[in-house]
């Protein structure tokens, strides 16, 4: 069990090569790849019962998908800092000839990778189908699964919704990454979300609230999650800050999308402690 | 030969979808199904009465029925998504490229309804476009079975081989003509008639139609080189070559779509291969509408006359 300290460590070099990734590639999404840094962290480095040798079908192994496949950044530190593959091949990041896409995809072989995300929308549907593979198959594991608030515009993820409550999927557990951002500015000036713990609820889920960036409530709320099974699948709202860690880059949807240059990028990087070396 | 093909009765090619999800249910355990509030269309009532844990019903949701496939897909089961082919191809084309075909999951689309022999429903239901959207996706495999047999021999097939497919079937009662235990083997067509005359190249329904129209030729002293193209893709370029190479003329007929159907993928094929006039017996972009079936085949150029103009405007056109 790793302590808070190891874990915020770990995200601080998690960071740094979500900057480097972006940077180096002068394109991607840091924004949501920070705000969920700490998240992820607490899944796969305290949370999750996974095997790092990966087996697609994730047989007797805790599974996370990524819907939001935009935030591949964080995704691909994670795994490649999880063992699933080499840090090194970070450097790969949206490069001709790599397996490190702009968004994730199982078409490049890439370790870690169940599913391609990109089109918004359609990680929770294929999560439940995990959910209904493990429950045929008597596997007891849990599935996770990540999506962004704006995501939740999207008409599937209440199909989805509606199918997990009425056929009691309690094996999965969506997390939402909600901080309020999208990429033309906030929720609540594009589509306004209006009180989202009400409309899970009125939609047959267990809500929970969760401070995306504090590690005693992220782990104690995932497990708590993980082990609650009563019935109805879990949703998370889980409270984030867009850019989380990088002081110009926090709180605002201006870095949703866009990389920094070498100036921006040098001061972002002496925001973030080098841990564990960078790649 | 074109009295080996007789019809032994008629059946609707759902049915053979059906009657071999009902094979299965009972002879591979990683097969399941999923329905969009369908389960009487798609005929799979038996598959679920013996094996309901193995059945999800996705109600009236079908991204949401295409996204669990393939994630029961990634956990190592065999899903069959069914629905009618509109509802299983242009309403989540964007679900099954990410999700399915780009993902490379073992899911098979299994989709009713297809083309103008619907009948009543008409256009919004009457899909035309679907063999071009699926065969336009990188690994997709194609298959439009012909009769109730054939349909069941494919549905068998499909679960045997891994990858994404998408399997189209259609509505109405329609002659059974092949045989019951015949070998489906994916990519590869079946040559029906030896002829020297005309490459009659045929898919789905239209199998029949050509069978009908290929009979009436005989007669005339007009010899058809008849091949069932089961799979549309991958396409039996072999067949298809060498039938051409003989006849030097070709006729391809389908319920779909002109733009996008098997005729587009035969003319592809022969203008790099081997270029041959061809016809075309398919809608000529349209909408359908409400009729019975063989009245809607007769008006929009897909009856067995429309096969026959067709045959004789191909070989006048040889060079």
């Amino acid at each position: 069990m790793k302590s808070n300290q190891e874990l915020k460590s770990i995200a601080s070099q998690v960071r740094r090569d979500i900057i480097k990734q972006v940077s180096a590639a002068a394109s991607g999404h840091p924004g949501g790849s920070l705000g969920c840094t700490d998240f992820l962290t607490a899944l796969y480095f305290s949370v999750m019962d996974h095997d790092s040798s990966f087996n697609m079908k994730a047989e007797n192994e805790d599974v996370f998908f990524l819907s939001n496949g935009h935030i591949s950044p964080v995704f691909y530190s994670i795994l490649a800092r999880s063992g699933y593959f080499d840090v090194k091949e970070l450097a790969t990041f949206r490069q001709i000839n790599g397996r490190l896409q702009g968004h994730p995809t199982t078409h490049e072989g890439l370790p870690g990778i169940r599913i391609a995300s990109g089109s918004l929308g359609q990680g929770v549907s294929v999560a439940i189908g995990m959910a209904l593979n493990k429950r045929l198959n008597g596997d007891n594991k849990t599935v996770f699964v990540l999506t962004g608030d704006g995501e939740l515009q999207e008409g599937q993820i209440w199909e989805a919704a509606l199918f997990a409550a009425h056929n009691k999927v309690d094996n999965l557990i969506l997390t939402v990454d909600w901080n309020g951002q999208q990429i033309d500015g906030a929720n609540d000036d594009v589509i306004a979300l209006g009180d989202l713990e009400a409309k899970w609820k009125a939609f047959g889920w267990h809500v929970m609230h969760m401070d995306g960036h504090d590690y005693n409530d992220l782990i104690t709320s995932l497990n708590k999650a993980k082990n609650m099974r009563n019935g109805k699948p879990i949703c998370i709202l889980m409270k984030t800050n867009m850019g989380e860690g990088v002081d110009f880059m926090a709180g605002t949807h201006k870095w949703h999308g866009k990389a920094p240059n070498a100036e921006q990028t040098e001061n972002a990087l002496s925001q973030l402690e080098e841990t564990l070396g960078d790649y | 030969m074109l009295s080996n093909y007789i019809s032994t009765g008629n059946s609707d090619t759902r049915s053979g979808y059906g009657d071999a999800m009902t094979i299965l249910g009972d002879t591979n355990p990683d097969v399941v199904a999923l329905c969009a509030d369908l389960i009487g269309s798609l005929k799979i009532q038996p598959f679920i009465d013996a094996h309901p844990e193995r059945f999800f019903q996705a109600g009236i949701s079908e991204a949401n029925m295409i996204g669990m496939a393939a994630g029961l897909a990634t956990g190592g089961k065999i899903p069959f998504p069914s629905t009618f082919a509109n509802f299983a191809t242009g309403r989540v084309y964007d679900q099954i490229r990410q999700s399915v075909a780009y993902s490379y999951k073992n899911v098979k689309i299994s989709a009713s309804h297809a083309g103008i022999t619907l009948g009543e429903d008409g256009a919004t239901h009457q899909i035309l476009e679907d063999i071009g959207m699926m065969k336009m996706l990188p690994g997709m495999v194609v298959i439009n079975p012909c009769d109730y047999n054939q349909t069941k021999a494919a549905t068998l097939a499909v679960a045997e081989y891994y990858g994404p497919v998408y399997l189209r079937f259609g509505r109405p009662k329609w002659p059974i003509f092949t045989p019951a235990e015949q070998k489906f083997e994916i990519g590869k067509a079946i040559h029906m008639n030896e002829g020297n005359d005309v490459s009659l190249i045929a898919t789905g329904h239209m199998v029949w139609q050509s069978l009908e129209a290929a009979r009436v030729l005989q007669r005339e002293g007009i010899n058809v080189d008849l091949i069932n193209i089961h799979t549309i893709k991958p396409l039996d370029d072999k067949a298809i070559i060498n039938s051409v190479s003989k006849t030097r003329c070709v006729v391809t007929a389908e319920e779909h779509q002109r733009n996008g159907g098997l005729g587009d993928s035969v003319a592809q094929l022969l203008s790099i291969n081997n270029p041959t006039p061809q016809e075309y017996v398919a809608v000529n972009d349209s909408f359908g509408e409400s009729g019975k079936p063989l009245e809607l085949l007769d008006k929009y150029g897909l009856g067995v006359k429309d096969i026959i103009n067709a045959v004789k405007k191909a070989i006048s056109r040889k060079k």
